[in-house]
């Protein structure tokens, strides 16, 4: 068991008859930082994140949530109280009004912040009157929201956060988020928006069919990742694509595409040698390295 | 001062924002004793991940151009040395100024000068390594 990660799971399985929704996932979460978890609908993405909180059941594997193992139910009941968790389809008792639903969640939680309430009641404009059914699906995920921040909770796991909401209102959401993680609280959450979550995230985990295809500090990305084009006055020389650092060559009429995942100089280095008419290295946004792993899979 | 990230960019954050404070120690725009953001303020005014900001600004320290003090702040140190090195400076921001005017006279735009600016810098640095 490791102090340092928040989350860390081994082999973890879930599979529903035929089909491997997570299949032997591996995930570090450190404590204290960012982690976003990126990947396509269907991915396995909720049900990870399902099966770390005791919703549900593991078919093989396991691992541990700050600490405490999740397949064992007591543990998992405790680790509980120390997580925020904001489901994906931000359900919420329907019946109640906003003020009821804050009254009753403040009465069951020892580490409530009443200014941190008030400040996001205000932000949001949630109607404190107003009950829950008749509340659109972005104030529901507000409402939602509001419940998690409130509190100071050791770690805090979002699935889709920002989906439904307003750019004013990703704005407040992406600040609180970055303002918990100021006062030492982790942060796990999921996302499809790209560009969100590469300016918050120290890392991202991109999953696809149920396993972790890259698990990276976005730093590194930016460092490292990089596209490299090459044009040639003829057809393109034959290049051998298991070379270290190149992680897929695409050959189009007369230039020729690499990327590079470490040491892009030495890469452009030996490319210097193909004598190409002109090289250009370029850096590889986040949405690219998501969209090239996912459809390379 | 306004710092200007981007996060798609290939250089980490942190390195951008010690960059930039850098450049405006340089440029004068910000002077010896001035305070910078608490770590909290300045992550949910760049909407950044605070240890971005932390990172940054141990970068800065190590340089000898921030100084922490605990409960405090932080506090920029700009002393003689870096004085000189802000003239330096402006005197090559002036050359370059001629020459990226030059650039666009003839017709280059933006883009191209910005490319063969990286291709340069690229290949200046890709050449150093060799034997």
């Amino acid at each position: 068991m490791n102090d340092e990660m928040a989350i860390e799971t081994h082999e973890l399985t879930r599979r529903y008859g035929d089909t491997l929704a997570v299949s032997h996932l591996n995930l570090r979460v450190p404590r204290r930082q960012v982690t976003a978890f990126l990947g396509r609908n269907g991915a396995g993405k909720s049900t990870t994140i399902k099966m770390l909180l005791g919703i549900t059941s593991i078919t093989s594997g396991g691992g541990s949530v700050l600490g405490r193992a999740i397949q064992d139910p007591a543990q998992n009941c405790q680790l509980r109280r120390d997580v925020a968790y904001v489901a994906e389809d931000k359900r919420l008792y329907s019946y109640m009004t906003v003020e009821q639903i804050i009254r009753f969640t403040r009465s069951l939680y020892q580490d409530w912040q009443p200014a941190a309430e008030a400040r996001l009641l205000k932000q949001f404009r949630l109607p404190p009157r107003q009950k829950i059914k008749s509340l659109s699906k972005g104030m529901r995920t507000k409402l939602a929201l509001l419940l998690a921040f409130s509190r100071r909770p050791e770690l805090l796991i979002l699935d889709e956060p920002s989906e439904g909401l307003d750019p004013v209102s990703i704005e407040e959401l992406l600040q609180e988020i970055v303002g918990a993680v100021a006062n030492g609280v982790t942060v796990f959450f999921s996302s499809h928006q790209i560009a969100e979550v590469e300016r918050i995230a120290d890392r991202v985990c991109i999953l696809d069919q149920g396993a972790l295809l890259v698990d990276a500090c976005l730093d590194d990305i930016r460092r490292e990742y990089r596209r490299i084009t090459l044009s040639f006055y003829a057809p393109p020389p034959k290049v051998n694509p298991s070379l270290p650092g190149i992680k897929q060559v695409r050959i189009s009429g007369r230039q020729m595409t690499l990327l590079a995942t470490e040491n892009a100089n030495a890469v452009a280095e030996l490319a210097l040698d193909l004598h190409p008419a002109s090289i250009e290295v370029t850096p590889v946004g986040l949405r690219e390295v998501f969209l090239e792993t996912v459809r390379e899979n | 001062m306004i710092l200007k990230l981007n996060p798609s960019a290939g250089h980490p954050v942190y390195s951008q924002i010690v960059q930039q404070v850098k450049h405006a120690i340089e440029t004068g725009v910000l002077r010896d004793g001035d305070l910078l953001p608490g770590v909290r303020t300045l992550a949910q005014e760049l909407v950044v991940s605070p240890n971005t900001v932390v990172k940054a600004y141990s970068k800065l320290e190590h340089a000898g151009l921030l100084e922490i003090r605990q409960g405090s702040g932080a506090y920029i140190v700009a002393k003689r040395r870096v004085r000189s090195r802000a003239e330096q400076t402006r005197a090559a921001q002036a050359r370059v100024q001629i020459l990226v005017r030059g650039l666009l006279a003839e017709g280059f735009s933006d883009e191209e000068i910005h490319r063969m600016f990286a291709a340069e810098l690229f290949y200046d640095v890709s050449c150093e390594k060799r034997p």
